[in-house]
């Protein structure tokens, strides 16, 4: 019948070059194998996936973070990859944590030359802001990976994904199973963008595994390992509930902030991040909402236990989740219908048809320095040390209705308020509202809502009033000193450079 | 004010610092600082530490301070204190500690 059908066609000029049909199994050959049908994707161990995959020198590897410092895939897949001999990768994780100082052995030994993050901590930041790499690492935003994704700066060949399960095809998530991170929002942009996508599943489900955050069109291998994570260590420091008397007064000037900002109104948005003022701001908020009568259409972003406390008792509709930062938010996660997980590409993507950002009104967020002119730094320590992650904050801050940053006047002897930031991250005039614990400054791009805060009665101050503050108790810090040498280079949301930081000076 | 013995003042906490004063091995005055901000406090805590030493009329010891981000009111207080035990003072005289 076959052969009947090539000579007829054969010669029909009409026909071009299109290729004449040869079998049903030609493109799919697995199809004639009952096994193979179904097991193709399955690999005994970690090193014959990374074989197949056709992983090269040279190539781009990516992870997700979704387990933060509790992470075991990337340090033992990157360790993996020194041993089988591969040289001069790009890692781009979508964070990198104190966890990863393992790492610095293999930027030395030439295994990794080249880093997409969108932060770091610990020994791994302090060795690279020393001077370790020869190529400056690329300090992004969330939804600013996903744009540089888009756009073909960043080109990830094989993503290395760490799931709780997965079935044989690949239909994976991160709420079933033993170590469960919650939503892989960040996971599902590699899973979409990847030229292959490794599966590191801690458990091998049967098929179909449901839901499918990430999905077996997306998937080509799938391996079992031991452990991907572990879930405990997602919120090290983030959601703890605080009892510090200085973070609870910043927590209620924060709320009062969100109250009085004129966005308070049935339906609203919010975003508060995981730090333990902006955690405890959310716990005010619940009175003020149950006296006014008001509730929540839906809380976005990193997602805790807070968050999901005011979710269970009505009063906010949906939880938009594209990083779960708490056991309790995973659940959340699992268990409720409307608790839902997003990619960081509906996150917050300037590039995409529509990210959630663009529908915050108030967003809560963190600074380590911020300056008169409002701009964020939340990557460099006040000695001038990688120490933080860009996360969402520029994202968030460019879309929202209002962004409020939090954070305490000094840390230790450190003042926040500064002159001018060691590093821009967020441009301040994203920034509406700075809260301390020794006032609150309204950026003058927002007289509106300085006067609303003021007839609040509210500690309402100029942000110099406040640097000058913070300088009067601590001193003035002399100058940090830098080399030449550019050790990271910040990248706005929408790709462009925003800042550079150097080399510390020993 | 002679240091006469090793003594103790402060903690380890953040935002506090640790002195430790002891009698000088030989004679003079040695001041070592190491401090969480010595980037950008270093000279200034030195010069907190040296001044109250000085009001204190304390020319020779070993005196090291590990300093955890402290505020100058507290660093002059641990090393008010820390001479103070070392020098086995049993009387104040607080007009000239303030």
């Amino acid at each position: 019948m076959n052969d009947l059908n090539a000579n007829r066609l054969s010669n029909e000029p009409a026909l071009d070059r299109l290729p004449r049909f040869d079998g049903y199994a030609k493109q799919t050959p697995y199809l004639k194998d009952p096994v193979q049908k179904r097991a193709r994707k399955v690999c005994e161990t970690l090193e014959d996936a990374i074989r197949r995959s056709g992983l090269k020198d040279g190539m781009t590897i990516s992870f997700h973070h979704a387990f933060r410092e509790g992470d075991k895939t990337i340090n033992t897949v990157v360790e993996l990859l020194a041993r089988m001999g591969y040289k001069d990768l790009t890692l781009a994780s979508s964070s990198l944590l104190s966890c990863n100082a393992p790492l610095i052995e293999h930027i030395r030994n030439g295994v990794v030359t080249r880093i997409y993050t969108s932060g770091m901590r610990g020994k791994l930041a302090e060795a690279i802001s020393n001077g370790l790499m020869q190529n400056p690492v690329n300090i992004h935003s969330h939804g600013g990976r996903v744009k540089l994704i888009q756009d073909g700066e960043l080109k990830i060949d094989v993503a290395f994904l760490g799931v709780s399960t997965a079935d044989c095809f690949g239909n994976a998530n991160g709420i079933s199973g033993r170590s469960r991170c919650g939503s892989l929002g960040y996971a599902m942009v590699d899973a979409q963008h990847a030229g292959t996508v490794i599966l590191l599943a801690e458990e091998i489900v049967p098929f179909p595994n449901a839901p499918a955050s990430i999905s077996q069109d997306q998937v080509d291998w799938v391996v079992k390992v031991d452990q991907i994570g572990d879930p405990s260590k997602i919120s090290v420091g983030a959601a703890r509930i605080t009892s510090n008397p200085r973070e609870l007064l910043i927590a209620r000037y924060a709320a009062e902030v969100m109250i009085h900002s004129g966005y308070f109104e049935q339906g609203f948005s919010l975003q508060t991040g995981s730090g333990a003022a902006s955690t405890a701001a959310t716990r005010f908020l619940e009175g003020h909402m149950r006296r006014k009568g008001i509730t929540a259409s839906f809380a976005l972003g990193g997602i805790t236990g807070g968050i999901v406390d005011l979710h269970k008792k009505g009063l906010i509709s949906r939880i938009i989740d594209t990083q779960s930062f708490d056991a309790d938010a995973a659940e959340s996660l699992r268990t409720s219908p409307d608790h839902i997980e997003i990619s960081t590409n509906e996150y917050a993507n300037p590039g995409s048809k529509g990210a959630f950002v663009d529908q915050m009104d108030l967003v809560i967020l963190s600074a380590l320095e911020i300056d008169l002119d409002f701009n964020v730094n939340v990557i460099t320590g006040s000695d001038g040390v990688m120490r933080g992650a860009s996360g969402g904050h520029c994202d968030v801050a460019a879309a929202a209705n209002l962004s409020i940053v939090v954070a305490p006047l000094i840390r230790s002897r450190i003042p926040t308020v500064v002159r001018r930031v060691t590093t821009v991250v967020t441009p301040g005039e994203c920034i509406g509202v700075l809260v301390t614990d020794h006032g609150i400054a309204v950026n003058p791009n927002r007289p509106d809502v300085r006067e609303r805060l003021t007839a609040a009665g509210l500690p309402v101050m100029t942000i110099e009033e406040l640097q000058q503050r913070a300088e009067s108790i601590t001193g003035e810090p002399r100058p940090i000193e830098f080399l030449d040498k550019v050790v990271g280079i910040i990248r706005y949301r929408d790709g462009s450079v925003i800042d550079v930081v150097r080399q510390v000076k020993a | 004010m002679k240091i006469v013995k090793e003594a103790l003042a402060g903690t380890l906490e953040s935002s506090d610092l640790l002195v430790k004063v002891s009698p000088a091995a030989g004679d003079g005055l040695d001041v070592v600082i190491s401090s969480e901000v010595m980037q950008q406090f270093g000279a200034q805590i030195e010069q907190v530490v040296r001044d109250t030493l000085n009001a204190l009329g304390v020319t020779d010891g070993l005196v090291v301070v590990e300093d955890k981000g402290a505020l100058d009111c507290a660093i002059r207080a641990r090393v008010q204190t820390a001479v103070l035990r070392g020098a086995e003072v049993q009387t104040f005289n607080w007009s000239a500690l303030s």
